[in-house]
């Protein structure tokens, strides 16, 4: 395992900012696809209200700053922004949420740092952050998984939700939310949490109907599926190995090493692996090539940092996922990682 | 006179404490969450800066050098008492809410630094003046912040003005539209560093384009060529 870079002349990889961004993209299928079979069609009525006001943001802020329009929309970031967001948001939530969400990612977090190439932090996470904290009701409403939920709720009914906060019977997205007896389906990691904070065991918690053996049913596959499309994005080399690998398993280490301490609270590494936003965040939100680290032995402590940071987080943190506050975390501290795990240049500063 | 205008211009816009000098952050932040509050910490500051500059300033031929910066702590401290005292009895609502930043006024560097860069070495007409001046510009930034919080956050204005100004002023609160959920950032801590942020950035935009102006006023001043040699 080879950490330092070659020293020049290196060979150009022939990828431009655009097919990288669109490779990223597509590799977002199979995880939006699966999103949309066990959540419903919410999440693609998000991507395209997501992907327009990303495209009219940019185009109005790159028109303020006078930099060219067509070529800067054209590399795509501002789309796989909108796509990451739009992914992370509850499928039912109500417009307005993602469209707030895309002008803070696009205006504040990106634009006004400079565009791409110069924000510190992941444009998409800063703006799940910013919506988390202001409105944590509709954030956390996921609704349960279509097989668990009485009627599926039709497609119209899902975009009156999301439009103007009732369905076609004039019932909210909490009323649809709640099942015949009462109960809200809270999202897995949300359920052991609120079990374990009531003195239940994780696994009397994971007798839950939305629990399949190892993590939610549906959450599972999801990540799952992200997981292949992060796969693929290493095999194509749009992404090194080195973030998600030592994310995903610092996240398991520490998970294995608490369920061992004290397996009553804390669950398995499977189900924190297959659970919420792991895999999402590991190949396609950590590796963000602009607010990441860039030398590899910087990536590896990057990525262990996040997976570090999500296992705290999601134990004695307040909220119940945590990959965005580890990524915005981490971005924070990237310079000084950069600043650590400087490659050494031939010929330059020997080893003492 | 001049120099009373160029410490007035200082003070609300060129070095202003808080867009400027980033002084004072503190309560700054903490506090300017709607319209009263920020009001209220605003003119504590103000009254606390314009005493101790005045006092400061007149015992400046006194204090030895070397034990200058306690001295000018227990005059502010003084001031800062008698403002929470008189806050105390006369506005108590507010008082209660803005609760440890009335006490902590003391710590505000916007005021020790006056203290030290402009009231020890001036005298005490100039440094009573400049105070105004700065307690304004920390003022006014205090009072736009605020009104930004309260607007995105709660929909309103001057919500809770009566506890400054009295009964009569419940007719001051603007309710300017309702949501069904709060912009919850906006009132808490990320969005007064969100704010103060564009409030910055705002500044440096309006400076930029002063200076632009005063460029292109400059150039067709330059002396006209008289002769023209060439007319290619």
């Amino acid at each position: 395992m080879k950490l330092t870079m070659a020293s020049s002349p290196h060979n150009h990889s022939q990828k431009s900012v655009s097919t990288l961004m669109i490779t990223v993209m597509c590799a977002c299928i199979p995880g939006i696809l699966t999103q949309a079979y066990f959540f419903g069609f919410g999440v693609l009525i998000q991507l395209i209200i997501a992907l327009v006001t990303a495209t009219l943001v940019e185009a109005v802020i790159l028109k303020l700053r006078n930099k060219p329009i067509l070529s800067t929309l054209n590399d795509g970031s501002a789309w796989l922004t909108a796509v990451l967001l739009a992914i992370s948001i509850p499928p039912l939530a109500p417009w307005w949420i993602t469209v707030i969400g895309i002008v803070f990612a696009i205006g504040m977090v990106k634009q006004l740092y400079g565009g791409l190439g110069f924000n510190i932090f992941n444009p998409a996470m800063g703006a799940y952050v910013l919506l988390l904290i202001s409105f944590p009701v509709q954030m956390t409403s996921w609704i349960p998984v279509e097989q668990l939920l009485g009627a599926p709720i039709a497609l119209t009914d899902q975009f009156s939700l999301i439009f103007t906060h009732t369905n076609s019977a004039g019932l909210t997205l909490d009323n649809v939310r709640t099942s015949i007896d009462g109960t809200t389906m809270a999202t897995p990691l949300d359920a052991v949490k609120t079990a374990v904070s009531q003195s239940f065991t994780v696994s009397e918690a994971m007798k839950g109907a939305q629990f399949s053996d190892y993590a939610g049913i549906g959450w599972q596959w999801v990540n799952v599926a992200y997981l292949l499309g992060g796969i693929y994005l290493i095999k194509t080399k749009v992404i090194n190995w080195h973030i998600p690998v030592s994310l995903i398993a610092t996240l398991a280490i520490c998970s294995a090493i608490g369920y061992i301490v004290s397996p009553g609270t804390q669950a398995g590494s499977m189900f924190h692996l297959f659970s919420g936003a792991t895999m999402l965040g590991a190949f396609f939100i950590a590796t963000d090539p602009v607010s990441a680290c860039t030398t590899n032995k910087g990536r590896l402590i990057f990525g262990a940092a996040i997976g570090l940071l999500i296992y705290l987080i999601r134990h004695f943190g307040g909220y119940p996922d945590a990959v965005a506050f580890a990524v915005l975390l981490m971005n924070m501290a990237v310079p000084l990682i950069e600043h650590y795990t400087q490659p050494r240049t031939y010929g330059h500063g020997a080893k003492k | 006179m001049s120099q009373l205008k160029a410490l007035m211009k200082e003070g609300v816009w060129g070095n202003n404490p808080a867009l400027v000098q980033l002084l004072g952050l503190c309560p700054l932040l903490a506090v300017s969450s709607t319209v009263t509050n920020a009001l209220g910490l605003g003119i504590a500051t103000l009254l606390v800066l314009v005493g101790s500059n005045v006092t400061v300033s007149l015992v400046r031929e006194w204090v030895p050098k070397e034990t200058r910066i306690p001295v000018f702590v227990m005059i502010i401290a003084a001031f800062v008492t008698i403002i929470q005292l008189l806050m105390n009895a006369y506005t108590f609502g507010l008082y209660q809410s803005l609760g440890i930043f009335i006490p902590l006024i003391v710590t505000n560097c916007a005021i020790i630094g006056r203290a030290e860069a402009f009231a020890s070495k001036n005298n005490a007409l100039l440094s009573a003046w400049d105070g105004i001046m700065m307690g304004l510009g920390f003022a006014m930034v205090l009072l736009v912040l605020g009104a930004m919080r309260e607007v995105l956050g709660q929909g309103t204005l001057f919500d809770g003005a009566n506890l400054l100004l009295g009964e009569w002023a419940t007719l001051l609160r603007i309710e300017l539209f309702t949501f069904d959920s709060q912009f919850l950032v906006a009132i808490l801590p990320p969005g007064a560093f969100l704010g103060l942020g564009l409030l910055i950035a705002g500044k440096n935009v309006i400076d930029e384009q002063i200076k632009a102006k005063a460029i292109t006023v400059d150039t067709p001043e330059k002396a006209p060529r008289a002769r023209v040699t060439s007319l290619t």
